[in-house]
């Protein structure tokens, strides 16, 4: 090679400009990425070693009108486990199941939550019990990515009593988190399933608080506090109720195992919702924390369906304590008065076409339209709904609203069967299939009338009041009320004379209570393939009403028995209403 | 004999800043958050071997240039032999799992002949080309510093070992440019690998292809070898996708990865975006020497070798980084320094060399750290935990010294 000291000295100069070339390159590279690209990179960085792991926040208390609770929280604790992949949390679970029991439903589940949202803890256990919270507490290091956390869990110590009026809580699932009502919703959070739980779900909804956790590459938590400030969960306000605890389980009680129906009472003046309740019930605490699908299995295939909530979703015949629609439709067209006779007497029956019965054999002979109620004669009501005539009848009947629901703020509430003209009746017979003769079914609440109780209950809250039906509410709000009845001050004041008369010497003259004045009409309701349904509705003090009670009991034989059972419904809730008054006046 | 008053004192100190500076970041790379003993114990043997390092380094640089290319011979045979042996009983490491580098006896890694390797190529090349009498006006003259460094860089290939390779091809070129070969000849003889990257765009390639033609038509090599250059110009243009499909996956998804690291952001991409994660959250200032989260979280890959240099970033900022990159650099320049300095075409070459071998790995592995290179996983002088890079680098800084005390007297003359 030519070494020459000034040929090497200018390789030198080349060599030296290429490492200053070469060099500044990369400080400018390193000044581009470290420096203007700096906020960038931390910011991945930090997403790389945070976790967010949500803080469970507790719901709304439930409270009744008393202020006793209805649903609260109790402490419990959630297992969860944070995974960088499907297939580490697949492997996590199998080495969780050696140790305490995770059945492979429980694990597919918890890899289902895992899908839904790969970035937070996959829960295992929604409620884990304190034996298995202690034995992965004290292998916590064996599981990184572990998260036990005290996680509230919704309890109902009223549990059967209120099922048909709470519903329950469970997890999202992934229809509802397509719904835009959920938006915001994460998978695994909880959400209300039915009754106010569902209804008021914006109000009580928890909400959820979050802590970061520092884990490493391998998702594993190195640290678990001051990585950043945590932001607590809020607690939402508490939800108050016109529901009386009391009375819940007061028909609870009276239902028990054995009986089928359900109870409405209401506020006449406020339409405020005093209880409801459906029998058979269920213990919804069991629902809460994931219930056993065999749970659940039990409920859907039991005969007596207690799924079914009766005191909303449940159409009945409502048999006589219709007769009042009728009444009122009666008076309100002029074309009788309280003390009007018909012109053919009850002699057991009446004959239209063919032998239509009355209820009583024995006949009530020659009766005023008051009579009529208090013994609640059908012969006086066939004669009656045939002088309305069919189309007003269901027109009328449509003005009452027993073809709508009630409005009440709870879901799933199910809708009367009234038909508003005479086309169904050609759809149903064909056009020459049928005949005036329905009129008289009708007029008596049988054929092709179902209600609900609720529907039947606001339908009396009219009655027990100035004519105007209120709208049941659960939770408090301003009143709402609309005049349904289109009588003179003087018919109403003569058709609550009537329906007082029923309990002193009308259907229900067992159901009196001493030092109680209570309104209300029976109803025995002929159900093909089974015993009668026993109906009362009514109200109490008759003089001031303050409670409306609807009941049903299915197969309950004869509405005397209903009226029973309401009659000590509403001294119940008036006697405690008194006694609170004493102590206030004290 | 090495004089006293003669250590290339500047030289000296900056290799032993950077071996400092290196074992700091060992150290850190074995802080992290999940305790792994393994890595944390590292730094002390990296201590330790340095220390077996400079004195290693004390011992050679008491040989004298002479004796030194004297040993040239031995050492490349054996580095050769070494080489072979590796092939049948080598293992992997490192990021380069696949490969067999290592010289395994008895299930124990004992070290890496590649490192030994680019040494005994530096002295032998230094060798040859000191003994070329004739200046160097055709590639066929080439030919025997060409087999010098062939034979060795395709046994590596073989391993295979890309990274190792691309540094014996640069540290090739780097001497054939010291010892005075023509910028057009070097062009020439880089010609069939420039074709072979650039045929994956027809267009580029045609454009590359018509500037080589004009470069052959105006040096006017020999008839036969002009054409034989075009003619293998053209073979690798066409070879590419061919030569492309021979490649292992892995070796295809480094360069895919290079391209794009988002196109495997979990598999071979994951290593060199949580490296650019963790130097560009350094930002300025850094985190703070042991505390990058990026490392701790073992988010970064291979922390204590191949991406060490990313713990600079991350902890010490960009001050850290420049504060390293102006060692390097004042080392190389130094190193360029003593190579014009030096007494005799020999030692010259081979401070050259031994400098461009450690340019090649600091290039490389750094510009690796911020995508700005494929992933080749060869180490970083000074600072990538590993005994056989450490050993060979002190030798390298102890020839160094022998070479400047050895060297011409008067610095100023030539201007550095």
């Amino acid at each position: 090679m030519s070494y020459h000291p000034h040929s090497v000295l200018k390789r030198a100069r080349v060599a030296r400009v290429f490492l200053l070339l070469a060099f500044g390159a990369l400080g400018g590279a390193f000044f581009r990425t470290q420096v203007l690209q700096n906020a960038e990179f931390v910011l991945v960085s930090e997403t790389n070693r945070l976790r967010e792991v949500p803080l469970p926040g507790a719901r709304g208390i439930i409270y009744d009108r008393n202020g006793q609770i209805i649903a609260e929280n109790l402490p419990g604790y959630s297992v969860s486990i944070l995974s960088p992949t499907a297939d580490s949390l697949r492997s996590a679970l199998q080495s969780l199941s050696k140790i305490i029991a995770v059945d492979s439903a429980q694990q597919a589940l918890a890899l289902r939550r895992y899908r839904a949202a790969p970035t937070r803890p996959a829960v295992i256990f929604n409620d884990a019990s304190f034996q298995v919270v202690s034995v992965l507490e004290e292998r916590r290091a064996e599981f990184p990515g572990l998260i036990i956390q005290s996680t509230p869990k919704r309890f109902y110590p009223d549990g059967p009593a209120v099922a048909a009026l709470v519903g329950y809580t469970g997890e999202i699932s992934e229809a509802q988190l397509a719904q835009p009502r959920y938006e915001g919703y994460k998978a695994g959070q909880q959400v209300g399933k039915g009754g106010l739980e569902l209804q008021y779900e914006e109000r009580l909804r928890a909400r959820e608080g979050q802590r970061f956790v520092e884990v490493d590459a391998r998702n594993r938590v190195v640290r678990d506090n001051g990585v950043r400030p945590e932001v607590p969960p809020q607690a939402p306000q508490p939800l108050r109720t016109n529901i009386d605890l009391e009375l819940q389980r007061f028909a609870h009680e009276y239902f028990g195992d054995s009986l089928r129906g359900a109870v409405v009472a209401l506020d006449p003046k406020t339409g405020g919702v005093l209880a409801l309740y459906s029998a058979p019930s269920y213990d919804i605490n069991k629902f809460i924390g994931g219930a056993p699908f065999s749970f659940y299995e039990a409920l859907r295939t039991d005969p007596h369906r207690p799924l079914v909530n009766r005191a909303l979703a449940g159409t009945y015949a409502p048999a006589s304590t219709w007769k009042l629609a009728t009444a009122v439709l009666g008076l309100e067209r002029g074309l009788v008065t309280m003390d009007t006779r018909m012109p053919t007497p009850c002699t057991g029956g009446y004959y239209y076409g063919r032998v239509f019965k009355c209820w009583d054999k024995k006949g009530h002979g020659d009766i005023t339209l008051a009579q009529a109620i208090a013994k609640s004669c059908d012969v006086y009501f066939y004669q009656l709904g045939l002088r309305i005539g069919l189309t007003n009848l269901l027109a009328g009947g449509v003005k009452l609203g027993f073809n709508r629901k009630t409005g009440v703020d709870l879901p799933f509430e199910g809708t009367p069967v009234w038909f508003a003209d005479t086309k169904y009746f050609d759809r149903k017979y064909g056009a020459r299939g049928w005949n005036k003769s329905v009129v008289l079914s009708l007029s008596i609440g049988q054929a092709d009338n179902a209600q609900t109780p609720i529907s039947m209950a606001k339908f009396y809250t009219a009655l027990a009041t100035d004519g105007y039906a209120a709208t049941p509410h659960v939770v408090d709000r301003p009143a709402e009320r609309t005049r349904i009845l289109n009588v003179t001050p003087e018919q109403l004041a003569g058709i609550k004379l009537a329906l007082s008369d029923v309990l002193t010497r009308g259907t229900a003259a067992g159901a009196q209570i001493q030092g109680l004045t209570i309104a209300g009409k029976t109803g025995t309701a002929q159900v093909n393939g089974q015993e009668d349904n026993a109906w009362f509705v009514g109200y109490a003090p008759a003089d001031d009403p303050k409670i409306v009670v609807a009941i049903i009991i299915e197969e309950g034989l004869h509405g005397s028995t209903a009226a029973k059972v309401a009659t000590k419904l509403m001294e119940k809730f008036l006697k405690a209403k008194l006694t609170l008054n004493v102590v206030t006046n004290d | 004999m090495l004089r006293r008053q003669s250590i290339d004192v500047p030289l000296l100190l900056t290799a032993l800043l950077l071996s400092l500076f290196g074992l700091a970041m060992v150290f850190s790379a074995g802080q992290n958050d999940s305790p792994d003993p393994g890595l944390e114990m590292l730094w002390r043997r990296q201590f330790l071997l340095l220390g077996v390092a400079m004195s290693a380094g004390w011992v050679v640089s008491r040989a004298s240039v002479r004796l030194i290319e004297w040993s040239a011979w031995p050492l490349y045979l054996l580095s050769i032999v070494l080489l072979l042996a590796v092939l049948v009983f080598g293992s992997g490491g490192g990021t380069a799992r696949s490969m067999s580098g290592w010289l395994t006896v008895a299930g124990r890694r004992i070290g890496q002949p590649s490192e030994l390797a680019k040494l005994a190529t530096t002295l032998m090349l230094a060798r040859v080309l000191a003994g070329q009498r004739d200046s160097i006006r055709s590639l066929l003259d080439l030919w025997k510093p060409l087999a010098v460094v062939g034979v060795p860089w395709v046994l590596v290939m073989l391993q295979p070992d890309l990274g190792t390779g691309m540094v014996f091809i640069g540290i090739c070129f780097a001497m054939l440019f010291w010892a005075g070969v023509p910028w057009q000849l070097l062009l020439m003889l880089a010609s069939p690998g420039i074709s072979l990257i650039l045929a994956f765009s027809t267009g580029v390639w045609g454009a590359w292809f018509l500037i080589l033609v004009a470069l052959v038509l105006w040096y006017r090599p020999y008839l036969a070898e002009g054409a034989v250059l075009i003619v293998v110009n053209l073979v690798m243009g066409v070879a590419a996708p061919i030569l492309w499909d021979k490649l292992k996956p892995y070796q295809q998804r480094r360069f895919l990865v290079f391209i794009d690291p988002a196109y495997d952001a979990q598999g071979a991409g994951y290593n060199v975006i949580q490296s650019k994660v963790a130097i560009g959250s350094g930002g300025l200032f850094g985190k703070g020497f042991t505390l990058g989260t990026q490392k701790r979280g073992s988010f970064l890959p291979e922390r204590q070798t191949d991406f060490i240099f990313a713990i600079v970033g991350e902890e010490l900022g960009f001050l850290g980084v420049v504060v390293a990159l102006a060692l390097f650099l004042a080392l190389f320049l130094r190193s360029t320094r003593v190579a014009a300095r030096a007494a005799d075409a020999f030692p010259s070459l081979v401070a050259f060399g031994l400098m461009s071998a450690w340019l090649v790995h600091v290039i490389v592995n750094i510009g690796m750290t911020l995508n700005l290179m494929p992933v080749t996983g060869i180490p970083l002088p000074f600072f990538s935990y590993g005994g056989s890079f450490l050993l060979v680098s002190w030798l390298a800084v102890a020839v160094l010294l022998r070479i400047s005390s050895e060297g011409r007297g008067q610095p100023d003359a030539i201007g550095l």
